[in-house]
């Protein structure tokens, strides 16, 4: 009998030996590599972040580097070849076809589209990277802090979000941009600013995410465990709620990425972000304002717009495969 | 007596605030005057529907929730008037096991940083002793050395207890608050998490203020009991007396109503009518009186005091008051 | 190289149950997408007329993507004209899923019936429940059969009125019903579960009841239609002491009115011991005790159900240390071919290793399922 009873407790203390432990973000991260969306859309990101960042250095162009032709010879020329253009019969090679040289062709101003597709692609990333980290930055302090506080403090900032919320966006980066014309602010550096600005523009919905997430964190019973174990206020924070509150944010981050690609585009596009002649997808999808652009030079204007498309949508299955990995009863 | 905690005229009012200034329109009183004190290595039961207070006693004793008034004395400290920093200090001296075993873990901490996490933060035992001193206590509530680098997603309710259990007793506690301890857990797992209670009391000289809404585990675990309905107690005597010879009306419905398994038996039940009132606006007199079987016309007037009747019986109720 | 191959091992079974899922899924959605199925598919005959359900071998899986979850692993048992069978087991035994089954409310794709009949004794005919089209079917679900959840707060809709939500499966099986006698009809079952002031309560929603009062309104929604069969799934958990004697009352007292069976779910025995007239035992997916609720109580066979009544501690009963089963309740995911309790039962005798014991009649209503009470042969 006693046998029988121990060998069975063997038995199953082997069993569960036996089992391979996961840790959770283990688990995670294998619930996320199950998900072929999110796969796809992590291909996605690291494709143009690798075109983005390391294409410049095997384009043998400039981003502003402007081409001519040699109608004669029908010869190319750069803008850099001081003689070359100097020569009759030269003009600037607008809209050029796809070539050898040009793999997308060149744009209405004789540049050309596939190296600027890199730069554009990399001011546009750089710009929703650092926009994000700001709303983060503040977002998330502010949001802890209204949560973790609650009462007044929480009363008070919940209130200064609803301001924030309350911001007509466009208009009022109309407002800023040509605030920034008037201070002279150079052109290359307008878009510098705008990251600031947005950071600072869009850290409520960030801080309002948090807050609530704070809240019922606070409320579950193992922060009581924690409180009752009379654990320090800082490793309560550090260890409890902000390991448990990071899914989200981070879902919420990858989901920004995404949607300040697309803000980026906007203000581009209205003339309020980057300007000529430096490249961002927005101001490069510009030039579809002209008609005869539009109807016939599609490698000038599709290009940027499929890559924000993209980069749009793989943000976006990423969030979700990432939503999915954190919180498997989310799901559907 | 030798108590280890003394609790008296507890009271927790929730205030109930309403338009746009917050203003303070009534008070939900949870707990509404409650005392009593629980023997060092006993067991005091605390039993209830649910929204008689039950557990905001538990989590004010704690202080987890700020009482409204009232004192608890613990080693001739009222833990109510204590400032944060002594809070602290005693903090390891009072734990809690909850009752959702899956909301009281952390997710994200192996099973030995949620045991040991206060350990250190208390310096229990020194770093040298730590692994084994948790390896021990680990031990002591039935968990394999090997769970220490799991993560509570691994483990079934009664397991998840345990190390709740477990995490509670790593701090040498004298006073643990049990609150609905086993009611989450499947009928062959409650009986192993009621039989380890008991034998850690044994081994620990353990006091536990068991709070439950099933009184058949209530009377197995308990050495005193009280009877809570809506913020008060309406009677507490020891076991014996209060299973055997329960006073108040509403004492004898609880007891009547639990389901007996024995087909054979076919109880002759008081079935109260009606459901309990809202703790917001209880009624006048003796809050009972809507139920009671017994009621009388005092009960809709005047709150009967509670009394002991001899043998360390106290109950609330005008039936006895006569009598006497 | 050792763990290569594991992990080739793991790869190859990960696949092989990707397959069998997606084979069972298709067969599944064919077998749904069916509409006119011939009578005599599903037409059968009860072993016995007196029975309103008869499960024979009924098995319910679950393809899941960690594998088969055999939920519901062979169960046989009869429900009688008018009596109460009670089913008692623990978490995840599969005692709820039966009843899905029964009802034929699986969650699909995953959750099929994948073997195994369920009788359903009709007035005149008997039919085959798990034949049968979803159309056939919803004419049996809610009507013929219906079914009390364990979470009153869940069961009702918070966006209608009490009487909205009780005339609606009235209006719905009986087309020919006016207004007045619907409305008629919502009171009549409102008394009949003990509301005294149903005129009132039909305009209240659901918010505005207590929860006792909420478990009645859904117990007369089961019983709108008059049905033959009433599955009850844990219909006291959630509720008060007090409260649960109340509608424990209420149902004992139903029972005698209405005429109809009942099959209760529950963990508690005592529950149990008050309603059923029979008593089923369930433990990881398979029945392990079943006889009348006496013959259980005074008389149980099966180490489990001994250890069941033992582990809880009853009122004004002296006893010493609480008796307690070893282990944990078992990862319903491959399980053994032995008896699956073996490695918590305490009477564990040599054979238990070998193959899962047969279900043994010990009287004509008592059976069993236990190496122990195996005569020799």
């Amino acid at each position: 009998m006693a046998d029988i009873k121990k060998t069975n407790e063997q038995e199953q203390d082997k069993f569960e030996q036996s089992q391979v432990i996961l840790t959770p973000g283990q688990l995670i991260a294998k619930r996320f590599f199950r998900n072929k969306l999110a796969i796809l859309g992590l291909g996605i990101i690291i494709a143009v972040v690798l075109f983005c960042f390391i294409g410049p250095f095997f384009s043998p162009y400039g981003e502003y580097e402007l081409f001519y032709i040699n109608e004669k010879t029908g010869q190319e020329v750069s803008m850099y070849d001081s003689e070359g253009i100097k020569e009759e019969g030269v003009g600037v090679n607008v809209k050029a076809p796809i070539s050898k040289d040009h793999w997308l062709g060149t744009d209405a101003d004789g540049r050309d589209v596939f190296t600027r597709l890199m730069y554009g692609g990399r001011i546009s990333l750089e710009f929703s990277l650092v926009v994000t980290f700001i709303e983060l930055l503040i977002g998330v302090t502010i949001g802890g802090i209204a949560g973790y506080y609650g009462g007044k403090v929480d009363m008070i900032i919940m209130r200064i979000v609803e301001i924030f919320y309350c911001i007509p966006f466009v208009p009022f980066m109309l407002v800023v941009s040509s605030f920034m014309v008037a201070f002279g602010v150079l052109p290359q550096d307008k878009i510098y600013y705008l990251m600031i600005i947005m950071g600072f523009l869009n850290w409520a919905g960030v801080a309002r995410m948090v807050r609530g997430q704070i809240l019922s964190i606070r409320e579950m019973d193992y922060m009581m465990a924690a409180e009752a174990a009379g654990i320090r206020t800082s490793r309560k924070i550090f260890k409890h709620l902000i390991p448990n509150a990071i899914p989200i944010i981070i879902v919420m981050a990858t989901m920004d990425l995404g949607s300040f690609i697309l803000t980026e585009s906007t203000l581009s596009f209205l003339g309020v972000g980057l300007a000529f002649p430096y490249a961002s997808l927005g101001n490069m999808v510009n030039a579809v304002n002209k008609s005869v652009i539009m109807r016939n030079y599609l490698n000038i204007w599709l290009p940027p717009g499929l890559m924000i498309l993209f980069i749009v949508m793989a943000f976006n299955f990423i969030g979700d495969g990432l939503r999915d990995a954190f919180d498997p009863k989310m799901k559907r | 007596m030798d108590n280890i905690i003394e609790v008296n005229s507890l009271v927790k009012h929730y205030p109930i605030k309403a338009g746009v200034f917050q203003k303070v329109v009534g008070h939900v009183k949870s707990v509404d005057g409650v005392s009593f004190s629980i023997p060092r290595g006993k067991t005091f039961g605390l039993v209830g529907e649910s929204g008689c207070g039950k557990t905001t006693i538990g989590r004010t004793l704690l202080r987890l929730t700020e009482p409204t008034s009232g004192e608890a004395i613990l080693n001739g400290q009222d833990i109510f008037k204590m400032s944060k920093k002594e809070l602290r200090a005693i903090r390891p001296k009072v734990q809690m096991i909850f009752q959702d075993p899956y909301a009281s873990l952390d997710p994200r901490m192996p099973v030995g940083e949620i045991i040991g996490e206060a350990v250190r933060e208390h310096k229990i035992v020194s770093k040298a002793e730590y692994r084994d001193y948790i390896l021990k206590i680990m031990d002591d509530c039935g968990l394999r050395p090997y769970y220490v680098d799991r993560y509570p997603h691994e483990f079934s309710g009664g397991q998840r207890q345990r190390i709740c259990i477990a995490r509670a007793l790593a701090l040498n506690p004298s006073l643990i608050i049990a609150d609905e301890p086993v009611s989450a857990l499947d009928v062959s797992i409650q009986a192993q998490v009621i039989n380890l209670l008991r034998d850690l009391q044994e081994k620990r000289n353990l006091s536990y203020l068991f709070i439950s809404h099933d009184l058949s585990v209530v009377e197995y675990i308990s050495d005193v009991v009280g009877v809570m309905y809506l913020g008060n107690l309406v009677e507490m005597a020891s076991k014996e007396e209060l299973f055997k010879r329960p006073m108040h009306p509403y004492s004898k419905a609880l007891l009547s109503a639990v389901p007996i398994p024995n087909p054979d038996v076919k109880m002759n039940r008081t079935i109260l009518k009606g459901d309990i009132p809202s703790p917001a606006n209880p009624p006048e007199g003796c809050k009972f009186h809507t139920r009671c079987p017994e009621c009388m016309e005092i009960c809709k007037k005047k709150r009967p005091e509670f009394k002991d009747y001899g043998n360390n019986h106290q109950v609330a109720c005008h039936l006895y008051e006569k009598t006497k | 190289m050792a763990e290569l191959t594991e992990k080739q091992e793991k790869k190859a079974k990960m696949k092989e149950i990707k397959k069998t899922n997606a084979l069972m899924y298709k067969k599944f959605n064919q077998e749904k997408k069916r509409k006119n199925i011939p009578e005599s598919e599903y037409i059968t005959t009860m072993r016995d007329t007196d029975n309103i359900i008869e499960l024979d071998n009924l098995k319910t899986y679950f393809y899941t993507d960690a594998g088969t979850v055999k939920a519901v692993d062979g169960v046989s048992f009869d429900i009688p004209k008018g009596k109460t069978i009670g089913v008692v087991g623990e978490s995840g035994c599969g005692k709820s899923v039966t009843s899905l089954s029964i009802m034929r409310l699986l969650q699909g794709p995953q959750g099929q019936i994948a073997g195994g009949k369920i009788r359903y004794n009709q007035d005149n005919r008997a039919i085959d429940l798990t034949k049968i089209s979803n159309k056939e079917m919803q004419k049996i679900r809610g009507n013929e059969i219906s079914m009390i959840f364990q979470e009153p707060m869940t069961s009702l809709n918070p966006i209608f009125t009490i009487g909205d939500q009780l005339s609606e499966p009235i209006e719905l099986h009986n087309p020919e019903m006016s207004k007045e006698q619907v409305k008629n009809r919502v009171i009549e079952l409102l008394k009949l579960v003990g509301i005294a002031r149903a005129e009132g309560i039909i305009h209240n929603y659901p918010h505005e009841l207590s929860g006792g009062m909420k478990q009645r309104v859904v117990i007369a929604m089961a019983l709108s239609c008059s049905p033959r069969l009433i599955i009850a799934d844990e219909p006291t958990t959630a509720l008060d002491v007090t409260i649960q004697a109340q509608i424990l009352d209420l149902l004992r007292d139903l029972k005698d009115k209405i005429n109809a069976s009942i099959m209760l779910i529950t963990h508690d025995l005592g529950v149990v011991a008050e309603m059923a007239d029979y008593v089923v035992v369930m433990y990881a997916g398979r029945v392990v005790e079943q006889g009348t609720v006496k013959e259980i109580f005074h008389d149980p066979k099966h180490p489990y159900t001994i250890g069941l009544m033992k582990s809880r501690p009853v009122l004004n009963e002296e006893i010493g240390r609480l008796y307690s089963i070893p282990g944990n309740v078992p990862n319903p995911i491959g399980m053994p071919s032995h008896c699956f309790f073996k490695n918590r039962c305490e009477k564990c005798i040599e054979k238990c290793a070998g193959d899962y014991p047969e279900l043994i009649s010990v009287t004509d209503t008592h059976k069993v399922s236990c190496h122990l009470y195996q005569k020799e042969t």
